[in-house]
């Protein structure tokens, strides 16, 4: 059995591959070199795993490429797989998300984007369409960009119903329960510190959310500031924060099959976005966020560096194995549920995106 | 009318690995002529132009040495016989 891992950087995607149940990695790259990779997923539900990348040319632009071949050749739509209809006058500018559908919709992906849309592929990634009920909610014109952009940066499709979750910055969590036709915000109960109204039914600066492995209405959310846990699909947050150093991050990551249990990594403060006292430490909740126990053993001292908001990922493995790419280029995997980590890469170019899978 | 259109080394395998592209376009606009382009080679088309139509923010386009930013941009006259060049701006890090 092989797992692989894909890490999106600034300059270029490498993939590391492990046939040791994830104790040691053989690292593979660069592929794509000099293009920023943002996005990047691994799609097991094809004969061939295919990894779609969302790319960014630098000066030449944004697109999604793909290879069925683990990164031996690359394809691309003669025409851009996501390109803004005419009349949207809007322009792709960055894609930060590419999310296979579950397995009984074969051919399904879905894509976050920059300027805030959210796309759906029915042929794998090759080609997407706008999700037109987003792009057409009243409140989109009042979405702020956050630093990174203004981009719907997490799409959490449901296996078992027509419900998708997603999280913008700034935005925050909008929820669809009919494919992508109507949407609404849920934010209550997160807080924001940017604007004069600490609770507003929309706006907030959501970093990203994972669904616990309980069922789809329980979701975490680490927030500008704050971490937070829903019990109801959204309909309401409320703080996890309590036994955590310090509320501010960008990723947080669930276990797919043991209910309860999360990561995140703290960071000191927006204006200060570097691990307290330079140490790069995760914090695991089993409870659901009640309680959280800071992991390092193998996470270095002496590291000021930022884990961006889809640089830390879980895999489907038995125990999961969580993975960490930080802005200086090194890449930790633990297959022990973040007790240990062993170091799968260094020197990279920052790294903005990581995804496991298993292969079959 | 006939036009040149010089790329740089990047570009010129989505033109067949010619650095040089020969177009005749319809008009005797920059616009026409990245039509034109669109139709021969799509993928190296936009990585000129968003889907706007737009040149992208760090793609400088000279028509006969001049930076089309600073003559009429995409309106700008492109005559037959023309020279057009694309360069990537300086920019990155």
């Amino acid at each position: 059995m092989t797992d692989l891992l894909a890490i999106g950087t600034r300059k270029g995607l490498w993939l590391a591959r492990s046939d040791d149940d994830r104790r040691t990695w053989t690292l593979d790259g660069p592929h794509l070199l000099a293009q920023e990779v943002a996005a990047v997923s691994i799609d097991t539900r094809l004969p061939a795993p295919r990894v779609l990348a969302g790319i960014q040319y630098g000066h030449w632009g944004p697109t999604v490429m793909w290879s069925d071949d683990l990164g031996t050749t690359w394809q691309e739509s003669e025409h851009g797989a996501i390109r803004f209809p005419e009349d949207t006058g809007a322009a792709l500018a960055r894609v930060w998300q590419l999310r296979p559908d579950s397995a009984d919709r074969p051919g399904v992906v879905w894509a976050g984007c920059e300027p805030h849309s959210l796309w759906r592929s029915t042929d794998g990634g090759c080609s997407f369409d706008l999700v037109r009920g987003l792009h057409d909610h009243p409140h989109r014109p009042t979405w702020e960009p956050g630093g990174g952009g203004g981009a719907v940066h997490t799409v959490l499709p449901d296996p078992a119903s027509d419900r998708i979750t997603i999280a913008m910055s700034t935005g925050g969590v909008y929820v669809s329960e009919d494919g992508g036709e109507k949407w609404e915000p849920r934010n209550r109960g997160i807080t924001v510190v940017f604007g004069p109204d600490p609770l507003p039914e929309y706006g907030q600066c959501v970093h990203k959310v994972a669904i616990d492995a309980s069922g789809p209405d329980r979701m975490y959310a680490q927030n500008h500031f704050g971490v937070f846990r829903t019990d109801d699909a959204g309909v309401s947050w409320s703080s996890i924060a309590g036994g955590l150093p310090v509320d501010f991050g960008f990723p947080i990551v669930s276990s797919p099959t043991t209910p309860g249990t999360a990561w995140v990594v703290p960071l000191v403060a927006d204006m200060q976005r570097v691990p307290l006292d330079g140490r790069l430490r995760v914090h695991r909740t089993r409870d659901a966020g009640e309680t959280w126990t800071e992991l390092g053993e193998g996470l270095p001292d002496d590291a000021w560096v930022a884990v961006m908001r889809d640089a830390f990922c879980s895999d489907a493995g038995d125990p999961t194995g969580i993975y960490v790419g930080t802005r200086d280029g090194c890449v930790y995997a633990s297959n022990d549920e973040g007790d240990s980590f062993t170091l799968v890469a260094d020197h990279l170019p920052d790294v903005l995106t990581v995804k496991a899978a298993t292969l079959p | 009318m006939s036009v040149q259109v010089l790329l740089p080394g990047v570009l010129a395998a989505l033109a067949g690995g010619e650095k040089h592209v020969h177009l005749e376009p319809a008009g005797d606009t920059l616009a026409d002529l990245l039509d034109a382009l669109a139709a021969e080679h799509p993928m190296l088309a936009r990585r000129i132009r968003d889907e706007t139509g737009q040149v992208r923010r760090f793609v400088n386009v000279y028509v006969d040495g001049d930076d089309v930013r600073f003559e009429g941009g995409l309106a700008t006259k492109v005559r037959d016989g023309a020279e057009v060049q694309v360069l990537p701006s300086v920019a990155g890090g």
